[in-house]
Parts: C-alpha cells; sequence; structure tokens
C-alpha cells in the first residue's frame, strides 16, 4: 500500500432553498435585524470608474424567470485589480471598491440588478490580457450546488474575441450567452443579461 | 515532407520567479460528493439544472480572489440569534450553541471569513413574506446571523433548535431540521452553500432534498452531534459543525496577518 493522502473531503452543497433572503438579504424576506447590510449597490460616490447597470433574469426551462434567486458579482476593479491580497497585478488598488455585492430578483417581475462600475481588462499570470468580466454566482431553491458563470460586455469586441476562457466555449455560438447587451437609458449605461438555465440558449456554466 | 506546426513555448520558460508548484488555485471540485444539478426526487431541480457540460476552466486571479470581509461588516450581536431580533424576551425552543471550524481540504482552519446562517424558529415557521406555513411566527426571533471566523477558523453562534416543517414535494415531505450556512472561503471558487441537520432526527434518511447527495459519507458530514462537552450547563445544548471548503495550492496566506 501506498502512503495515504489524508486529505479532508469538501462539505457537500444544499439548496440554498426559498428563504435565502432571510440570512443573506433579511430586507427583501421582510424585516430590519442587522446593523450593516450587504447589497446589490457596489459603488459608492468616490469609487473609481464608469457606473453601469447590470439588469436581467434568469429563466428556467420553461422560459419563466425564477422570482427566488439570488446572485452574487464578483469583480475587479476600473483598473483591473481585484481587492484581495492574492492579485499581484500592477493595477492600483481602489479603497472606495469591495468588488462584491449581492441580489435577490423581484418576487413579480424576477428583475435582478445591481449598481456598479465597468471592471477594467485583467492581466493574468501568464501575462495574457483577459478580456473584462464579471464573475457570476446563482443559487435558488432546485438549484442544488451553486451555479458559476461570466459576464463579458457587448462593446468590447475586440477584446472578448482574444480572451482565452471564452475561446475555450464550443461551439462557438454559445459564447454570446455570456455576453451582456450595452445601452444607454435616460443617461445611465445599462448592461442588459439573460442567464437560461436549460434549452437551445443554455448558458455557459463553468466548473471553476 | 514532413512539416512541423512549431513547438509551443511556455511563457514562463526563463522567469526570474523561482519554482513553487503552489500556483495559487484550488483543488479540483470532487463533484461526485455534490448533488447533481438534475435531482428528479426535488422536483423544484428539473426545471433549473442545466444540462449542458459545465465548462472546467484553471482558476484565474478571478477565482483565485473573493471578497475580504472584516469585523467592521457586523454588529456585535450578529451571532447571537437568541438576542438579535428580541423585542419583549427570549425566543421559544430548546437553546442550542452551534460551533465548529472552517477548514480546507488540507486540513488547515480558514481565517477571517464569513459564515452567514438562518433557520426556521422552534416550530417550523420561517420569518419570510413567502412563507405561509400555519405555525406561529416567533415575535422575538429573526431567524439569521453570521460570524467571522477566527485566527484558526473557529466560528460559534447562539440560537433555538429550528423545527421540521412540511413543503411541496411529495404531499408530505417534511424537512428534517436544518440551519443554513453560507461560508465564503477566500477565494470566489470556495463558496458553498450547504444546510446542518441534527444528530439523530428522523427525517434525514426520507428528505428529499439531503438524498440529493449521493455519497452516504458526503451525507453524513451534514449531519453535526451532539457536543455535550461544549453545552453550558443548565442554558444551552451545543452542536458541532465543521465545514470544509475546497484545499488550495497556495502560501500567500501563510504569512497573514489577522483581518481588522
Amino acid at each position: 500500500m501506498p502512503q495515504p493522502l489524508n486529505y479532508l473531503k469538501e462539505t457537500a452543497s444544499q439548496t440554498a432553498g426559498p428563504y435565502v433572503h432571510i440570512g443573506l438579504i433579511p430586507a427583501m424576506a421582510g424585516f430590519d435585524i442587522f446593523e450593516k447590510n450587504f447589497s446589490n449597490v457596489l459603488v459608492t460616490p468616490n469609487t473609481q470608474g464608469e457606473r453601469i447597470t447590470l439588469e436581467g433574469k434568469v429563466l428556467d426551462g420553461s422560459g419563466s424567470p425564477l422570482r427566488d434567486v439570488l446572485l452574487e458579482i464578483w469583480q475587479a476593479n476600473a483598473a483591473g485589480r481585484y481587492n484581495h491580497p492574492a492579485d499581484r497585478s500592477a493595477g492600483a488598488l481602489d479603497q472606495d471598491f469591495r468588488g462584491w455585492g449581492r441580489g435577490g430578483s423581484d418576487f413579480d417581475s424576477g428583475l435582478i440588478t445591481f449598481e456598479t462600475i465597468k471592471p477594467g481588462a485583467i492581466v493574468d499570470k501568464t501575462g495574457r490580457k483577459c478580456a473584462p468580466h464579471i464573475n457570476v454566482w446563482i443559487v435558488a431553491r432546485g438549484i442544488n450546488i451553486g451555479l458559476n458563470t461570466r459576464l463579458y460586455f457587448s462593446d468590447e469586441e475586440a477584446v472578448n474575441a482574444d480572451d482565452p476562457v471564452l475561446n475555450l466555449v464550443e461551439p462557438a455560438v454559445r459564447r454570446k450567452t455570456l455576453i451582456a447587451t450595452r445601452s444607454e437609458r435616460a443617461g445611465k449605461v445599462v448592461y442588459s443579461f439573460t442567464i437560461n438555465l436549460q434549452g437551445p440558449d443554455e448558458t455557459v456554466f463553468f466548473d471553476v | 515532407m514532413n512539416v512541423q506546426a512549431p513547438a509551443l513555448r511556455d511563457p514562463r520558460l526563463n522567469s526570474p520567479e523561482p519554482f513553487t508548484p503552489r500556483d495559487g488555485g484550488f483543488f479540483q471540485r470532487d463533484r461526485s460528493i455534490h448533488p447533481p444539478a438534475y435531482a428528479p426526487g426535488y422536483k423544484s431541480s428539473v426545471l433549473r439544472s442545466p444540462r449542458q457540460s459545465l465548462l472546467s476552466i484553471e482558476n484565474s486571479a478571478s477565482e483565485i480572489t473573493g471578497p475580504v470581509f472584516g469585523h467592521n461588516d457586523l454588529g456585535p450581536l450578529d451571532n447571537d440569534l437568541i438576542r438579535n431580533y428580541a423585542k419583549d424576551g427570549d425566543p421559544v425552543g430548546e437553546r442550542i450553541v452551534v460551533h465548529g471550524q472552517v477548514l480546507d481540504e488540507t486540513g488547515r482552519g480558514v481565517p477571517n471569513t464569513l459564515v452567514e446562517f438562518w433557520q426556521a424558529n422552534a416550530g417550523g415557521r420561517y420569518r419570510h413574506k413567502k412563507d405561509t406555513y400555519l405555525a406561529p411566527i416567533d415575535p422575538n426571533f429573526g431567524g439569521c446571523g453570521r460570524a467571522l471566523t477566527d485566527d484558526t477558523g473557529y466560528y460559534y453562534f447562539r440560537t433555538v433548535k429550528p423545527g421540521p416543517y412540511p413543503w411541496r414535494n411529495f404531499v408530505n415531505s417534511w424537512r428534517p431540521a436544518h440551519i443554513h450556512f453560507s461560508v465564503f472561503g477566500s477565494g470566489f471558487a470556495q463558496r458553498l452553500i450547504t444546510q446542518m441537520y441534527f444528530e439523530g432526527d428522523p427525517l434525514i434518511p426520507v428528505c428529499p432534498i439531503l438524498t440529493t447527495i449521493p455519497d452516504k459519507d458526503a451525507l453524513d458530514r451534514l449531519v453535526a452531534p451532539l457536543d455535550l462537552n461544549a453545552s453550558t450547563p443548565f442554558d444551552s445544548l451545543a452542536y458541532r459543525f465543521d465545514i470544509v471548503l475546497r484545499g488550495q495550492r497556495s502560501t500567500y496566506f501563510e504569512n497573514r496577518t489577522a483581518g481588522n
């Protein structure tokens, strides 16, 4: 017998359930309990970068929006730097940007929004430039283990075409499921997305 | 004539950095111990489960990094569910302490990481505007809290034991008593939501959600044992619940000082 490898096993995932808001966004469950709350607003007035609104829905296999879904986003700042000690890339940190937020879908429409900034391009360990993107994590009733996906930006066609992760998506026609569409509404920049859990336009989900 | 493609060149070949096997990536997730996305015994999963393969990507900064939280994000009563919503008395129910360690797969404690928890009250009713179960709301119980692990990954909180409740799956499906947990770790790829169950609960083996887990040992690891050693005499019983996040090929944190 070889020596044993004494690694522990990861704790198994379980669904976040329909009442995930109680723990993570209690105001949505209908009550006020914590002094400080996390939210879908990632920016303060001092945050550097272009203000954007992310807006979208998560659709189930019947095309209906999930009205009890919770999304978290994690992103680099406007200089392409994550606010975390393991990111040792050159871009400057922004003390006014944690880069993380969470939001629940509207209980009627299923709409999810985030107020954030457009992240800068990221340079990976080998010096490759990666297209700006926002990392998305999705939990809900009926989702047994959180789903990881990304949002890229429709106005970044050239860098998207060279992005090492987008280029792994085959067939290439599925890459469009990761692109949020830019528009302007009342002077605000809005990126719209649809996450399809199933169907011909099923969004690409990652095993990270 | 053979024409050979130019050999790929490792861009790090002449790097001045010394070699290390610790590239910061997380251990590949062993999906055999997790519930599959599509688990028809849990009916809600049928329309909400992706059907295409997940695309496996090696970890980059986007996965290795994750949000950092500190004590400034929390309030002083956040880990005391007996007090954090009390209006005119204590909540009804068995008083318990839940405690344990957040570890990674190498067995190291995960320090300064955010743990959030939520649950039904002692009668099995959630304080949530979408919960219509006939058991009453407890005016002194909110049902949520959070804690930051210490330097060794240890966390604890105080609450009342949640009750089981019926839910729409089969006509007589009941959830075992459980507490939901959300854990971050140091990188976004470690993000995990799970549920803790209580030793000895007869609803555990018949729960359509718990039995989505294909691996018996993985299921057992979600069941917290009664921990009399940590119980407070004449006050509270205790349950121990350790949580294991993915391991990491990293030295980034070995010299990192404790969070703020």
